[in-house]
């Protein structure tokens, strides 16, 4: 049962959020030292070449014009023209951007399946041993910055043990194709990954526990025992469903903060993704880009937590709200 | 990210707290048993304390080459050496100065806008509430670390300009945490009692809500103030740190260089993050335990027992 209403309304509510990104990040361009026409022409002095210059890049409109300009090619998906790569920013960001989802992907599933699991079972005998343990790992893992977490792995599990490749997406040795080069791939994959999805698995296993622990003494999980349900059925068919509603939103809401982790982590194990580019660019300062890449992950947040509100609205039937 | 096990709250809404009778000392008391807000402020403490003495404590300068390149931890190194000779160990106490210089002042800052956007939309209420809520949802939804990326582009490193960027982006949470505890206040008894003896919306906010609201707010200022060190460290990991100024994040990714040579430039300067992110945390939690975990779950409305996972970095 969806309200259209509600639909509605929440879909209104991206344009404040969208117009409101917009406007600051023209107006901190504009704010920024240095004037895009002397850095274009050289400090040659001629004020009619400046004017020249100007008049053809539009900098001579009312402020105003030239933010619905801005604005405008922005929602076109025209960002400009990267500095040191020397072609649209939407292309490069394009090229780059399948290695960051999959990284982004595998460490979503792996938090999602693993935080359930570890805590459900964390939630089975609260207080026993599982769950002392679950608890303290989670709360060192979300502590943690994640270059720090990507060391030490690389430190114990590549250089030390042996076990996974310390660096990039493939073996540069030897050139596969077809399953071998998807099993390569796959190797290289691991631990960015597990590094990755380490601090959203410990904040979904808090929540998983913490809704399965509220849930327990609620009357509808009275009721599925009082009908002689296993108690593996009554958490698994009818706690859980409800202890996992809050794990739906965390998704939207901290796609921010995977964005941001997914460019450290793939720093430090070289992942040809996004990271290595805004990294690039930031060096260079390779203004397009960056805000290329800021473009991208803002709309995404906006995008992901309309999706997990509309998703949650579907899911909860409670939920009507403002 | 919070976690209650107890059961309370009747249908009709949450009774009030334990200590909202006692006093703040009764809150103090009690928040002093709870075992993880020991650690939690022991962490802290240590940290601080590294912090203040460094230019005393230290074996040497920051910058400052003092012994052959590349040692591993001894006893006059105990976090060994860098490339060009400089203690780790001072590195590490000069840079708890940056980070906890830089979380103050963001927490400052964003305390001021969070509370006051907060207050005066849950105090006020029509119009004005809704447009304070539009706002805060857009502030919310910047990405912080990229925002921050870009503004270091444009505008060059510096502490300063960090500071101000991350205070003007870190209260929405607060905010929305601040309106809904004002929401509540506003009708209660001690409230209507203020204002029918005569006393103003001012004195009614100042003397009356802001004090009740506190708890709840250092919850979230302290889980903010954590994420602002994880933000700050990454910053200064991918080059973007403050070129004038020691920091942690500086010193990972030094150790990133000669991450096969020398294990220990990457592994301490994490610890020093961790130390001090988990010790903030540790405290938010064991704060919040004591509050009822309901209220301040339904100031941010969708996560049931929990706070809004958005908190931590965006």
């Amino acid at each position: 049962m969806t309200n259209s209403g509600y639909v509605v309304r929440r879909l209104m509510q991206v344009v404040p959020t969208v117009s409101g990104i917009l406007v600051v990040v023209f107006f901190m361009i504009h704010l920024a030292p240095g004037d895009p026409v002397e850095a274009l022409a050289g400090q040659s002095g001629d004020a009619a070449y400046y004017a020249f210059m100007r008049r053809k890049f539009g900098l001579d409109r009312p402020l105003l014009e030239q933010f619905f300009t801005y604005a405008g090619n922005i929602l076109r998906g025209d960002l400009g023209t990267s500095f040191i790569h020397g072609r649209p920013v939407f292309d490069v960001i394009l090229e780059r951007l399948p290695a960051t989802l999959l990284l982004m992907g595998t460490a979503l599933a792996l938090s999602s399946l693993g935080g359930i699991v570890l805590g459900t079972l964390a939630a089975r005998r609260p207080f026993g041993r599982l769950d002392l343990t679950v608890g303290a790992a989670s709360l060192v893992a979300y502590a943690a910055p994640s270059f720090w977490l990507a060391q030490v792995a690389v430190l114990g599990l590549s250089f030390y043990a042996g076990v996974f490749p310390i660096q990039g997406m493939t073996d540069a040795r030897t050139v596969t194709t077809g399953f071998a080069r998807a099993l390569d791939i796959a190797h290289h994959l691991v631990l960015p990954a597990l590094v990755l999805a380490l601090q959203e698995l410990a904040l979904i296993v808090r929540l998983t526990r913490a809704g399965l622990l509220e849930a327990s003494g609620r009357d509808y999980l009275r009721t599925a025992r009082a009908k002689g349900l296993g108690e593996t059925r009554v958490m698994t068919r009818h706690a859980l469903p409800n202890a996992l509603l809050p794990v739906v939103t965390i998704v939207g809401g901290r796609l921010g903060f995977l964005f941001s982790g997914v460019v450290v982590v793939e720093i430090v194990f070289g992942w040809p993704g996004l990271g290595r580019v805004l990294l690039s660019a930031t060096l260079a300062r390779d203004y397009p880009i960056l805000l290329g890449i800021l473009m991208l992950v803002a709309f995404s947040v906006v995008l992901a937590n309309l999706l997990m509100d509309l998703v949650y609205a579907r899911l909860d039937p409670r939920i009507r709200l403002t | 990210m919070r976690v209650s096990t107890h059961e309370s709250a009747s249908p009709e809404g949450p009774p009030a707290p334990p200590w909202a009778f006692e006093g703040a000392w009764a809150l103090v008391r009690r928040f002093l048993r709870v075992p993880g807000a020991i650690v939690g402020l022991s962490l802290l403490l240590a940290i601080t304390l590294a912090a203040i003495t460094a230019s005393w404590i230290a074996p040497a300068g920051p910058f400052e080459s003092v012994a052959r390149p590349l040692q591993p931890p001894s006893l006059a190194h105990p976090m060994g050496t860098d490339d060009l000779g400089r203690d780790l160990l001072s590195g590490i106490m000069h840079g708890a100065r940056t980070s906890l210089l830089v979380m103050v002042a963001v927490a400052a800052i964003s305390s001021l806008i969070g509370v006051a956007v907060g207050a005066v939309a849950g105090f006020r209420g029509g119009l004005l509430d809704d447009l304070l809520m539009r706002a805060t949802e857009v502030v919310q939804s910047v990405p912080r670390f990229f925002m921050a990326v870009i503004v270091i582009a444009l505008f060059g490193p510096g502490v300063d300009r960090l500071v101000v960027l991350l205070g003007l982006t870190s209260w929405p949470i607060l905010a929305r945490v601040v309106r809904a505890e004002t929401l509540s206040l506003r009708q209660r008894e001690f409230v209507e009692a203020a204002r029918s003896l005569g006393a103003s919306d001012w004195r009614i906010l100042l003397r009356h809500v802001l004090p009740n609201i506190a708890p709840a707010a250092v919850v979230v200022i302290s889980l903010t103030a954590g994420s602002v060190i994880l933000l700050e460290a990454a910053l200064g990991f991918i080059g973007l740190g403050d070129p004038r100024l020691m920091s942690w994040g500086y010193l990972a990714s030094n150790g990133q260089r000669f991450l096969r040579a020398a294990w220990w430039l990457a592994l301490f300067p994490g610890v020093a993050i961790l130390i001090t992110v988990l010790g903030l945390n540790l405290v938010s939690d064991a704060l919040n335990d004591l509050l009822d975990p309901r209220t301040l779950s339904r100031a941010v409305g969708r996560t049931p027992g929990e706070l809004p996972p958005e908190h931590v970095i965006a």
